[in-house]
């Protein structure tokens, strides 16, 4: 059990019955009066967000959450499929919950899913993935107003800047935390 | 990423040079106005009793959380203006404006009342900044005096959605006024917000023709509340029954165990005075543009 002194950015707490965590924290209080803690909150589910003040003496569940180790399988009408190796029990994540995540799933990763009861709420996938380049146009020259970034589309559908020599059909690495590109993987 | 903890001290250089070079100017305004600098025991058997403010305990005692009862105690034995630059402690109050350890001013002043204090911030302000414009994040802030003065009732007309009675009523006077107050005040040119109800002020004296208004007042400079003055309350009988219901909330098991005999066995022989609590720590965010506290000390107690 938290209390309200308790209260800090990344503190994840049961509201309502749905596990939230605290993205933004402050503590405030005028002049004589009563301490004020003010949260922004994320829905774990949802994702959604909203602002949530609290007094002193208030009391607050621990977010039962569970990191798995887990391995993505396939995707189908349900959504993604995850096992655990252990157990071979399996979770199905949606593309709502998994945001941006699902464009760096390769077949067999190994990810860390976060559990929520029997409810598969997120993944934390390895920092770096490659993936391959199945569109982007060709570089061209003289065009300074791009820098020397243009557009490229991976094998997910993911669609990100690289550098002008990279070209349709090279390997290349991503990092899974920014969406950014890292450098051309050489096989 | 971590920050290695000397980036962090050089990254503070400038603001810890600012802060000491504020500290002194501070010291040679009062010394030029003939205040006598005083330093009063950090621990104490205990604390004026107030229901919000939770003071630290140390080894039997209280770490103070306001030197505000031996300056008094001083005025009572015939000290007529005093001041005291010192640290306090409060317990569990961290935030971007609060450290649970920080650096309070307090000056005190006898046969004067809280409007001698309001003119006294005043030109201590300007004393600070001479050119009289103090430019703190987006903000232009004009010091040039006299300050504006409103009301608490009316700062809620004017900002926010409910009267300042039925926030009140209704238990939400904290969560309205700095929702919708406090970030409005002090934006162009610092405020004074005066006229407290009595219930707000443990230790502030009644206005003779109002009694539930206290002659307290804040002083707020960008959004930020930086000091909180008010007319001494010198009637004893007054002052236990105050400390006597800020105890029975605080204690109600043992509420006598805490009360501060000495003080109020001495307040009889102080004069009309008042005083005032000034946050050095934020004033020396708003003169080195900082919008986190963190960013103007040494040390936060996370870092020690």
């Amino acid at each position: 059990m938290y209390s309200s002194s308790d209260l800090k950015k990344g503190l994840k707490i049961m509201i309502d019955g749905e596990p939230y965590v605290i993205e933004g924290f402050d503590f405030t209080k005028p002049g004589k009066g009563q301490a004020l803690y003010k949260c922004k909150l994320r829905n774990m589910i949802t994702g959604s967000l909203f602002d949530r003040t609290y007094r002193s003496g208030e009391n607050f569940e621990p977010a039962p959450l569970e990191e798995r180790d887990m391995q993505y399988l396939y995707k189908d009408e349900a959504g993604y499929v995850f096992m655990d190796a252990k157990t071979f029990e399996q979770v199905i994540l949606s593309e709502q919950t998994l945001g941006n995540d699902h464009y760096f799933l390769t077949d067999n990763m190994e990810v860390k899913v976060l559990m929520f009861g029997d409810q598969g709420i997120g993944i934390t996938l390895p920092n770096f993935v490659n993936l391959t380049v199945t569109h982007s146009d060709p570089w061209v020259k003289g065009d300074t107003a791009a820098g020397n970034n243009k557009p490229a589309t991976v094998e997910s559908g993911y669609t990100l800047q690289v550098p002008s020599f990279v070209e349709e059909g090279t390997l290349i690495q991503i990092d899974t935390r920014t969406g950014e590109y890292v450098t051309r993987i050489k096989e | 990423m971590t920050t290695c903890p000397d980036a962090t001290r050089a990254a503070r250089r400038d603001n810890l040079y600012a802060r000491a070079r504020i500290i002194q100017q501070i010291r040679a305004f009062f010394i030029a106005r003939a205040y006598l600098e005083v330093e009063t025991p950090h621990r104490v058997p205990c604390n004026a009793p107030e229901e919000y403010i939770e003071p630290v305990p140390s080894a039997g005692a209280f770490l103070h959380t306001s030197p505000e009862l031996c300056m008094k105690r001083l005025l009572a034995a015939g000290y007529p203006k005093l001041f005291q630059l010192c640290r306090c402690w409060r317990h569990a109050e961290r935030g971007t404006r609060h450290l649970p350890e920080f650096t309070m001013l307090e000056w005190y002043a006898s046969y004067s009342d809280y409007l001698d204090l309001m003119h006294t911030c005043e030109e201590l302000l300007c004393h600070l900044i001479p050119t009289g414009v103090l430019s703190w994040q987006e903000h232009t802030i004009s010091l040039k005096p006299p300050f504006e003065r409103i009301p608490l009732a009316q700062a809620f007309t004017r900002f926010a959605p409910m009267a300042l009675e039925d926030t009140i009523a209704a238990d939400c006077f904290e969560e309205v006024y700095t929702e919708h107050v406090e970030p409005k005040l002090g934006i162009a040119a610092p405020v004074f917000i005066y006229d407290y109800p009595t219930s707000m002020a443990a230790l502030a004296r009644t206005r003779a023709d109002a009694p539930h208004l206290a002659e307290r007042f804040e002083l707020y400079i960008g959004g930020m509340e930086l000091a909180n003055g008010f007319t001494e309350l010198t009637d004893v009988q007054e002052q236990r029954q105050r400390f006597n219901a800020a105890l029975e909330n605080i204690h109600p098991s043992d509420p006598q165990s805490l009360m501060p005999e000495a003080f109020l066995a001495e307040l009889e022989q102080m004069p009309p005075s008042a005083g005032i609590a000034l946050g050095v720590d934020r004033l020396v965010m708003l003169l080195t543009n900082a919008t986190e506290i963190d960013a103007v000390v040494a040390f936060t107690p996370e870092e020690l």
